[in-house]
Formats: C-alpha cells, structure tokens, sequence
C-alpha cells in the first residue's frame, strides 16, 4: 500500500495508490491560483493593461521589463497563463492503470495525464462529472485560446532569476513544471478514455480491486470512492458536502468499516457559513441595483450558479428586481444550463419529484421562459444589443484573469455605483483585484463553499470510525492566518497521516487472508469432524488454480489406473505430485487405555514404567519400546515393518489430524 | 436450486408476472395486467404465490422492469388489494411514468366502463410511495444477501434488465428488450455475468425481421400515398414509446419532403410525454443525446394535439391515438369512423394480444361485432407493420450469447413459438432451456463453489511454490478447512493448531537396522552416506557422525554383544512416513561391496 501524493492542493488532489498490483490515480486536480500571477487576457483592447510599466529590479536592470508589469506595487507575468500541474516525476504514470475522478472539478488535470505521459488505462466518472467537466475545459481553452497572445514568457522562471523577484512570484513553485492550456483535441482525446459509471456499481479491476463510486452530495454527479478487496478497503472522500443544495445527498453509510480513509476537498473557507452567504449575496445585489449599479459575478459555469439562480428565482419579485436583467455569459452557458435539467437521477429527492410531475427540476428553465434570465456564449454578437443596464452578471473566469469577466472589470472598475461580489472560494478575492487596482467598484467577498467543515468531519470520522485517516497537511493544523483557531483542524485517533506535495506514503493495513473458491466436487469431497462445539475442522488437499488474481481449489485429478500392457507410463506433466502429506497431529495418549488396545491385539507381555514425564511402554519379546508424553510418542523398535505399522495405527486411533 | 415460477405471462403475453426463489430469497419480476381480458384472468393469480400468510412476509422485493401495463397494471391491485408492503424496485422512468399509465387504465375500466371494485387513485399513490427508484448498474443491496443491478434493455424510455444475485448464485429477467438501437432509444447491453437463469422474453421468438430501414420506408411510403389521395392514417398506440420513435420519424420525413397534411397526437398524455422524454433524455440513444442542447428531438413542428372535433374534418390527416391495440378509448372510437372509407388506412405499428379489435383486424376478421351488437364493416386498409421494440430470435441469440447464462427460460410468448427457440438456444449453445406454463414451477440446479477465506500465509507458500521453474503445474495443497459460525476458513495445519490452542502430538520412530560390517563405525556411516548420496532427495554428513536425508536422522553404533555388526538408528516423524519407511527397507536390503 503506497500512496503517491502529486498535489499539494487539498481541494484539488491527485494521488496516485498503490493497492494490491494496481495503480490507481484518484483525482488529477489542475491548480489554477498559478494564473493569478499573470496579467488578465482582455476581450477588447485594454489601454490601461497596456500602458502598465514594465518592472525594472532594485538595481536598475531592464532585462525582464518585456515580461513583468508593475501595477499598484504588484508585479505580474505578461503572458500566456500557466497552471501548476500535478508532480509528473514521482512515479512513471505510464503504469497508471485506472484514473478515478471524484468531481468535475477534480478532473482538469487531465488531458495533461492522458495524453503526455503514456498513460494506457481507463478513467472512470459518472456522467454528469464528464458532460459538466467537459464544458468547464470547454470554457477554459475557448476563453484562453480566442485572446491569442503573441507573447510568451519564460526568462523570468530562470532560478537565478525568480530569486531576484518579489513576493508572490519569488516564493512560487515549482515554475518550471508550469504548462499552458492544453486544446480542444487534448480535451477530446482525453474525455474519449473515460468510461461512464452510476453511482453504487461495483467496478472489477483484474479481478483484485472492486472500485465503487458514491455520491458526496457536492456536484452533480460529485463522488467518493471505495477501493477495496476482500480484506482492505480504502475510502477516498473528496468534494463532499452535508448541506441541502441540488446533488443527492452523500451517501456516509457505505464508507463504514475503512481500514483506511483519505480525506480530501473540505471547505476552503471554513470560518463562513454558506446559508448566511447567500443572504449577503442577495442583499449586496439587490442594493447595488436599487442604486442604478451593475453587479458583476465572476463564477464557474455549473455548480453554485445553479442554487444562486435558484435563490435569485424566490427573491427578485419580493426584492422589486423583476425589471433588472440577468446576464449569463458563457461559451457554455447554454449546454450548462440544459445539461442542468437532465440529471434528475443525480439530484437530491425534491428535485427528482418534479421530474415525475414532469417539470424541469431547476427554476431557471422558468427564469429563461420568463426572459428574467438570459444567456449568451460571449459579449460579442447578439449580447452587444440585448445589453441593457442596471443588470446583474455571471460571467467566468473567477480568477478574474481570462474570460468574459475581464472585459466587465474593466468597464465598470471606475464606478462605486457597480459591486462585484465574489461567490466562488477558488481563489483569494485580494489576488484576483490585484492587477485591476486602484479599483473604485465595490468589491463583497461572499464565498460560497458547500464542501465539509471541520465540525461535519469530525461527526463524520466518529460516525464511519476509520482504522486510520490520511489527509492533506493542511488539515493537520489551524490555518497559518488563525493560529489559535485550534478547531480547524482534523481532530481524531489515532492522529491523521498526513502528506504533502511530492511525498510518498506507506499506509497501514494489515492483512490476514484472501478469497478462494472451493469447486462443489472438492466440497462434497471434504469430511468435517467437530472438534470442540460448534467448530468443524476437515483436511483439505486440492489443486490451486490462480488466474486473473482469482484462486479455485480443484479436487485434485485421480491417479491414472495403470493400463495392461503398459507399465510405469510417465505420468503427464500437468498432472501435479499427488504425494498426499501426512496430517499433523494432536491429543494425548492415555496409557492404560492403550495397554488395553495391545492387549486385545494380542502383546501379551506389556510392560509399563512411570519416566519424569510419562511413561514407557516395552514390548519385551519384540524388543520394543514405546515412550509416551504429554505431546509425543517415539516408537523405538527392530527393523519389522508390519510391526511398526501396526503399533502406528494403534497410535493414531487416540490421536486426531490436522 | 432455484426455483422458478410464473403466475403470469407463462407461454403467453400479457400479465406478466414471474416468481423466482434464489438462496431462500424470493423476488417477483412484474406485475402486470392482461389487456384481453376483463375479468379475473386480468391480473396474475397471486395465490399461486402463498396460499396462507401475507405477500410481505413471503416476498424479499418486487422488480418492474418497464412501464408497460402488461408488465406493471395489476402493481396497485397486488400491493393495495391484495397487500404488499415490501420494496418495489423500478427505474427512474419507470417511477415517473408508470403512475400516469395506471391512472388513465384506471379512468377507462372505473370511468369508462363502469367497473366496481378496481383500485382506486390513491392506491395507485400509496403504491408508488413504496417504489424505489434504481440507476443503471447500480448494485442495489435489498439486504445483507439479495442484491440487484439494472441493465439498459432498450424497449421503452427506462425499460430495464434486471440480475437478482446472492452469493454466486445469479439471475437475469430481460423484462421485455430490444438489441437494435432505434430512433430514439439505443440497444439493449448486458455484460457475461454468466447467470445460472437467464429470464427472456420471447414475444419475437420465430421471428427475424428485416432491417429496420425497410420497414421505416415501408410505412412512411404507405403512409405518404393514403394521404396523397386524401385519406386518412390511424396509428393506434401507447402514449409513450413507439409513439415517440414514430414521431420523429414522420416529423423529419414531414419537414423533408415539405407536407402540409396535418398530424395529430390524440391524448393530453402527449405533450407531458415528450417532456418525460426531454427530461429524460440520457436515457435515449447517443445521438439524440449529443445533440439536444442544439435540437431537442422531442419538441415536434408539425405534431399537433388532436380534438375530437378534428376527427370529422374533411381531407387526409394522420392520427396518432391511444391506445395502441384499439381496444378501448380514443383510438377506438376514430377507428369506428372511419372503419367504413377504403381510402383510410389504419397501421398497427405493434403486437395485439388475443381478444383486442386489434388482434381480430389483424387477423383477418373484417366484420366486427361491437357493443350493442352493432356490427362494423371494416373497409379500410389495414397493415400491420412491427415496430414493437422486442428482441427477434437474433436478438434473443444475441443477448444469450452476451450473457452466458447456464440454463434458459423462455416467457412472455406463445408457446408453439417458443417450442422452437427452445430447441434452437439447446442446440446452439448446449444448455438447457424450459417454458413454463402459468402456475408451473421450473427448478433450476446450481452448484454454486464456496467461497473461503484463505489465511495468506498458506496461500504465499503455496503460490510461493508455484512460482518455481514448474508455474504451469499446477500444486497440490494442503489445508484445514474450520468452519466457525457460518465462517469458512482455509488454514495451514499449524495455524488451525496453534487457533485452537491445541499442541502438537509428534509422533516419532526409530528403527534398528542391522548390518554386517566389521568396519569402524564412521566407516560403516560413510558407506551408508555413498549408498544413499545418489538418491534425489537431499543427504548430508553431519560432523557429529550422523546422516540426515531431507528430515530423517540415521546414526550407527556397534552392536553390544556383535563386533562385526553395526546398528543403523533411522529415526523420522510420523510426517516422513514414506521416506523412512522406504529408507529403513533400503538399508535393509544391505550395503553395496564398498570401492575402497
């Protein structure tokens, strides 16, 4: 049991388990907050990006000055953005055999995995996480790829060089594994590997690993797993939420009795409490409207979107909102909220119910009827003259460094009238505003994060009772900015393993036994004697046949009957050495008992004498001796074959075989 | 054994309903109604279930494979009626769209026809509350034994297969399937989990049809030419189902070659159907999948809702009506209007259980008596094209051929048509294949193997051994099976020992050989050693005098009283038996003349 830790990321793994012989990669989490080191992709020509100085070091060299811009004392890349993949060098991930995918979130490493690394194996993921992932990587390489940068940066990833830069970009890791978006193709080819599971299926792997996906209540189709053999069972939690929102409800039972669990994707704001963070949404904007302001929310296309649409859909009539547009934008703002719509099986039970009705199971198909809602794949095209303002937009990327969202921070950055309030807890609101600094837009940080908190782990640990916990480090101690916050953090017996970036685990199990099967001809075979009340013993001596990590035990073939005519015929090489072996035995030998026994087979002249620790039996005319003690018996006597085979057996009878 | 049992849909269509019994556990596959009946013989005979004690305690779960009503119309009257409150197994779908068939069969028999005693709509409610719903492939743990998993069946919007396991011990019920992909649904898919019963439906037993393109430019051509020349098409059908695999066909066939006769969809079941269908939508084929973000294929152009004004309207139209085997309602009463015009044309796009207007049309009878003993002349065309999504003989071979199930059972078909699947599956794939008739009881034998645990220490030395030069032999091995409440479990003998805090007896002998040799003792040792040294076991020369070969000790001494004789001691425990015993008669056969 190994576990190789390729991300540091807590909310966006990639581990890689050695269990039995496979290789099975859980996750592959793509971390993102490597772009916030970047200037942000404009739409449309931005002169004020334009015009950010170039940074020149303390002691006057220009050298970087193509690549690093100066804004509001920050310092950010001029290029294409990167993101930090998943360690590549730990282990060859061309002997990965199965990809397990948690979440949608969790899978956009993965064109990176499936298609530079050799990698020959499946990747298993229900068919929300595929459809709704495809069009967040969809989102990503379109957003990326329609702003063409002619510029790409690398001299400033030069380690003599990046020693010299200011923080953030000095401290910066591992720079040099940092890649561009992958493409459409990539996506394609990568999505084309995946084979589509339900929640519950029990997944056979070379007949050693069951694998079973189960829901964790955070996405649609968001799932834990189970990765088990007869004896072990791994849990791997990621992603998971308690709370009521759309996805079915996470399924705590089936994670009982884990020899061990990794936990994974807890909440990233652990201190703020989703209910009351919609509420401030919902009054931040509605404020900020009432007021004559746009409300800008930068935002993923599917996920938290489709409960703030939900909450928009009772509120806007209370709250006098009806008039104000709703703007979706996105390139897959459509296919998201038309993929929303068909997974009634994924999603919790009042949503299912209306399926049956038949209605749609989300309200903003309503909003959409009612042109409340509308959406569009970009601002170019029909947007341009729909556009009406005061209105309220979700828009993405939430890094605020590419996508449509960088053309509404610069427009509406100059106004306290508009607000944009941030929902999504992938990255710190500060870094993102950085380079759009100085900002006279209100800025509310909302974060809405559904995934577990510390309270709910520690329920849950008490409730599932795992041998042994394996988490990030993170988790092992209170965030750096509460330190005395000594309750965020996971709390249980024995203490969690924890694993960072790059690290390699031995995880703890101990195992005693593996399945085989008994053919029905061998069981009908075996004789059972009970050997104490209500334990059965019998002796077993069959043929083992192991194949695909599976053993039968076969009744083992008869000897041949030697033929007429034909003596001592080489006996065919598949058939095995039957030797039969002698059985161990057990018990004691009481002496009068078998002084008797000879007795009545004709030794009339038994002698017995008492030793220290037993006795000796002598045969005088047969000059033989017999030493009987508490666990042993030696038959002393001449060569006289059917002599000594007659006192064994008599033997045998008082002693039983194992 | 299993046994297996059906009240219902036993040599026959219609009402189907099995029983099997799998390890003690007992699970009902369907509850259907029968639609050429009206009486009795409507629902399956539940007694033959359990004649005393209730439904609940003999059943473990029902399963409802798809919402047809001959597999799910009599669910209310068995759960409500008769009593059941078990779990009820059935897909999404299946759950959406089942209480709203029951509803409208309820509303034709009570309403309609005036019936007493028939369940009630809030039977049909409380016997929905009792339904679980399942995913595909999902394992579904009844309890702790029984599990179940569905399987894509391809005949209607969430028609399901289901496998019924405990322990390996295994079943299929196919439910009714379909292995073509169509024009809305895909095929049916089922892995080799090689089942000792595979259930099949049989409806198409003798049947191979032709492809399926044939027949969609058969009927669009006929249908095409009746409306040419001003007639009207009746295509009686269930709302859900083939209806919607025909309405796309004639949309697309409407929008191509640009026609203006109007076509109408009889019920309000329609538009709430399609939207099941749009909701749905993963479980159709993959290309409506792909592209209904684009172009949902369930939101028709030219399909309108009919009225029952429109049915006197001159000039040709196309109506699609309900129900499909013009039995009762709507699709019965245009039928008698326009029964009497040779330009209309009636399709009948799917099977006609015995009894219904549809199986008399169908076959042949063209004076037809009504109620009131009106008697209908039927002048129009009437064609019957299969469009019903069941699985022909290939199919049926096919999904065989899949699954690798041990032993076949043929239902929901007609027996003569059975007769001869039965011998073609036994010839084909030499297993054995039954047909039970209503009531009768078919037991299947399985010989299940045992699962134990294994301690590893034994499994690694044995498979340790099997990775010598010799990995192809196969090893002989030896174990003690202890069988502990109900636990199997296959140890070493030492650790069965050592378990049960029990110690080992040894048993040891030592025999006297006799030899004559006058010779030193270490000389007669070493001769002993050079006898023996060639041998295939593994000899050694001890410095302290003796000789070892594998585990058994021989030692020499002189003899007391004998000079020239020396005394072997070959001593070895009960577990050498062989080898010490054939030593003991070697060396007494004497030393070979030594060279030196």
């Amino acid at each position: 049991f190994f576990q190789y830790c390729l991300s540091g990321h807590p909310t966006l793994p990639c581990n890689v388990l050695k269990f039995k012989s496979t290789t099975i990669m859980l996750d592959c989490g793509l971390d993102m907050t490597s772009t916030l080191n970047f200037l942000p992709l404009p739409l449309v020509q931005s002169p004020r990006l334009s015009k950010l100085p170039g940074w020149v070091l303390k002691d006057g060299s220009t050298f970087l000055d193509k690549e690093l811009k100066e804004c509001s004392g920050h310092v950010f890349v001029d290029s294409v953005p990167e993101f930090c993949l998943p360690e590549t060098e730990l282990l060859d991930l061309s002997t990965v055999d199965v990809i397990l995918i948690s979440n949608y979130h969790c899978m956009m490493a993965l064109p990176y995995i499936t298609e530079y690394t050799g990698f020959t194996g499946t990747v298993y993921a229900t068919e929300p996480t595929v459809q709704i992932g495809r069009l967040l990587m969809e989102e990503l390489v379109n957003s990326i790829e329609r702003v063409p940068k002619a510029q790409s940066a690398s001299m400033w990833k030069n380690k003599e060089v990046q020693r010299l830069l200011p923080a953030p970009l000095k401290d910066a890791v591992e720079v040099s594994m940092w890649r561009k978006c992958y493409t459409m193709p990539e996506v394609n080819a990568a999505l084309s590997k995946i084979q589509l599971v339900g929640y519950s299926q029990k997944i056979e792997l070379f007949g050693a690993v069951q694998v079973t996906p189960l829901s964790s209540g955070y996405a649609l189709g968001s799932s834990n797993w189970i990765i088990q053999s007869h004896y072990e069972k791994v849990s791997y939690v990621s992603g998971s939420s308690l709370l009521t929102t759309h996805p079915q409800p996470m399924d705590q039972a089936s994670l009982k009795n884990s020899d061990v669990l990794i936990l994974t994707g807890l909440t990233q704001i652990p201190t703020a409490n989703p209910d009351g963070m919609v509420g401030e949404f919902c009054s931040n904007l509605a404020m900020t409207v009432r007021n004559g302001g746009n409300v800008l929310v930068p935002c993923y296309p599917s996920g938290v979107i489709y409960d703030l649409l939900e909450c928009l859909y009772q509120y806007i009539d209370s709250a006098g909102l009806s008039n104000v547009p709703f703007y979706f934008i996105s390139p897959v703002a459509n296919s998201s909220l038309e993929f929303s719509q068909i997974f009634a099986e994924w999603l919790c039970h009042n949503k299912q119910t209306k399926v049956y009705l038949p209605e749609p199971p989300f309200p903003h198909a309503e909003l959409i009827q009612t042109n409340k809602l509308k959406h569009y794949p970009s601002i170019h095209g029909e947007f341009s003259n729909d556009f009406k303002q005061p209105c309220v937009v979700f828009t993405g990327h939430p890094s605020l460094r590419f996508g449509d969202v960088v053309h509404f921070m610069e427009l509406w950055g100059k106004s306290s009238l508009n607000t944009v309030i941030f929902t999504e807890p992938d990255f710190s609101y500060l870094d993102a505003l950085a380079p759009y600094q100085p900002l006279a837009m209100k800025c509310v940080y909302c974060p809405i994060d559904t995934r577990l908190n510390f309270i709910q782990v520690s329920k849950l640990l008490k409730e599932v009772q795992p041998l042994h916990v394996v988490c990030p480090e993170q988790y092992t101690q209170p965030p750096p900015t509460q330190s005395h916050r000594t309750d965020l953090m996971i709390d249980c017996q024995p203490p969690p393993m924890s694993y960072r970036r790059a690290e390699v685990l031995t995880l703890p199990y101990k195992r005693r036994y593996e399945k085989i099967e008994i053919m029905p001809e061998l069981a009908d075979s075996l004789v059972p004697l009970e050997i104490k009340p209500g334990i059965s013993l019998a002796t077993v001596s069959a043929v083992l046949h192991t194949k695909d990590n599976k053993h039968v035990l076969q009744l083992p073939p008869k000897p041949p009957q030697p033929t007429a005519g034909k003596k001592r015929k080489r006996v065919s090489d598949d058939v095995p050495e039957c030797k039969p072996l002698k059985p161990l035995l057990s018990g004691s030998i009481p002496v009068d008992q078998f002084v008797q026994t000879l007795e009545k087979h004709g030794f009339s002249d038994v002698k017995v004498e008492d030793t220290a620790k037993g006795h000796i039996v002598l045969l005088q005319e047969a000059e033989t001796l017999i030493q009987i003690e508490e666990d042993s018996t030696h038959i002393i006597c001449d060569n006289d074959e059917p002599l000594r085979v007659k006192l064994r057996d008599l033997v045998l009878k008082f002693l039983q075989k194992f | 054994p299993v046994p297996c049992m059906p009240p219902g849909a036993g040599q026959d269509v219609g009402r189907s309903c099995i029983l099997v019994s799998i390890a003690g556990k007992n699970v009902m596959l369907d509850c259907g109604m029968h639609m050429g009946y009206n009486d009795d013989r409507r629902f399956p005979d539940f007694s033959y279930i359990t004649q005393n004690g209730r439904l609940t305690d003999f059943l473990d779960c029902v399963i409802i494979s798809h919402f047809h009503l001959d597999h799910c119309g009599a669910l209310p009257y068995f759960s409500e009626m008769v009593g059941y409150d078990g779990p009820i197994y059935m897909t999404h779908p299946t759950k959406a769209i089942c209480p709203i068939l029951l509803e409208d069969y309820r509303k034709i028999t009570v309403d309609k026809k005036g019936e007493i005693n028939f369940f009630t709509s809030q039977m049909i409610k409380d016997c929905m509350k009792k339904v679980v719903a399942v995913h595909l492939h999902q394992t579904v743990q009844v309890d702790e034994e029984l599990e179940i998993k569905a399987y894509y069946a391809g005949h209607v919007l969430g028609a399901a297969m289901f496998q019924i396991k405990v322990g390996c011990e295994s079943v299929v019920y196919t439910g009714d399937y379909n292995m073509t992909p169509d024009r809305h649904l895909g095929a049916a898919w089922i892995d080799k989990c090689r089942p000792d019963l595979l259930i099949t439906e049989s409806t198409y037993a003798t049947t191979i049809r032709d492809s399926k393109r044939c027949r969609e430019r058969d009927f669009l051509k006929k249908v095409h030419e009746t409306v040419e020349r001003g007639g009207k098409v009746l295509i009686p059908v269930f709302a859900l189902g083939r209806a919607q695999e025909l309405c796309i066909l004639l949309e697309t066939f409407w929008e191509r070659m640009n026609l203006k006769a109007p076509i109408y969809f009889s019920t309000g079941l329609t538009e709430k159907a399609n939207h099941y269908y749009k909701l749905f939508i993963t479980w159709t084929n993959q290309k409506i999948r792909k592209t209904f973000v684009q172009r949902n294929m369930f939101e028709f152009k030219h399909i309108k809702a009919f009225d029952r004004a429109f049915a006197d309207n001159p000039g040709p139209m196309v109506v699609f009506a309900t129900p499909g085997m013009l039995h009762a309602g709507q699709s019965l009463q245009i039928f008698k209007k326009w029964a009497g015009n040779e330009k209309n044309m009636v399709i009948m796009p799917g099977y006609c259980v015995q009894g219904t207007v549809g199986h008399k049309i169908l076959s042949g009878q063209r004076k037809l008596e009504m109620e009131g003993r009106q008697i209908l002349e039927v002048k129009m065309q009437v064609e019957y094209m299969s469009f019903s999504a069941h699985a022909d003989a290939k199919g049926i071979m096919q999904l065989i051929r899949q699954a690798e199930p041990r032993n076949v059972l043929l239902v929901h078909g007609e027996a003569k048509k059975m007769e001869f699947l039965k011998q073609k599956i036994e010839q084909e794939f030499h297993v054995s294949c039954f047909m039970p008739a209503n009531g009768e009881t078919t037991t299947i034998f399985t010989n299940p193997s045992i699962p134990v645990d294994i301690s590893l220490g034994l499994l690694k030395r044995e498979t340790a051994l099997g990775l010598l030069p010799d990995v192809l032999k196969p090893q002989l091995m030896h174990g003690t099976l202890m069988m502990k409440d109900n636990s199997f479990r296959l140890l070493s003998p030492e650790q069965a020992l050592k378990e049960l805090g029990l110690a080992e007896h040894q048993l040891r002998f030592t025999c006297r050989v006799h030899i004559q040799d006058p010779r030193k003792e270490h000389e007669t040792v070493l001769r002993v050693y050079n006898h023996l040294k060639g041998q295939d076991y593994s000899v050694q020369h001890l410095p302290d005098g003796s000789i070892t070969v594998e585990s058994i000790l021989i030692q020499a001494t002189a003899h007391s009283e004998d000079q020239g004789t020396k005394v072997l001691l070959v001593s070895w425990t009960y577990q050498d038996e062989e080898l010490g015993s054939y030593l003991t008669s070697l060396l007494k056969k004497g030393l070979p003349p030594s060279s030196s």
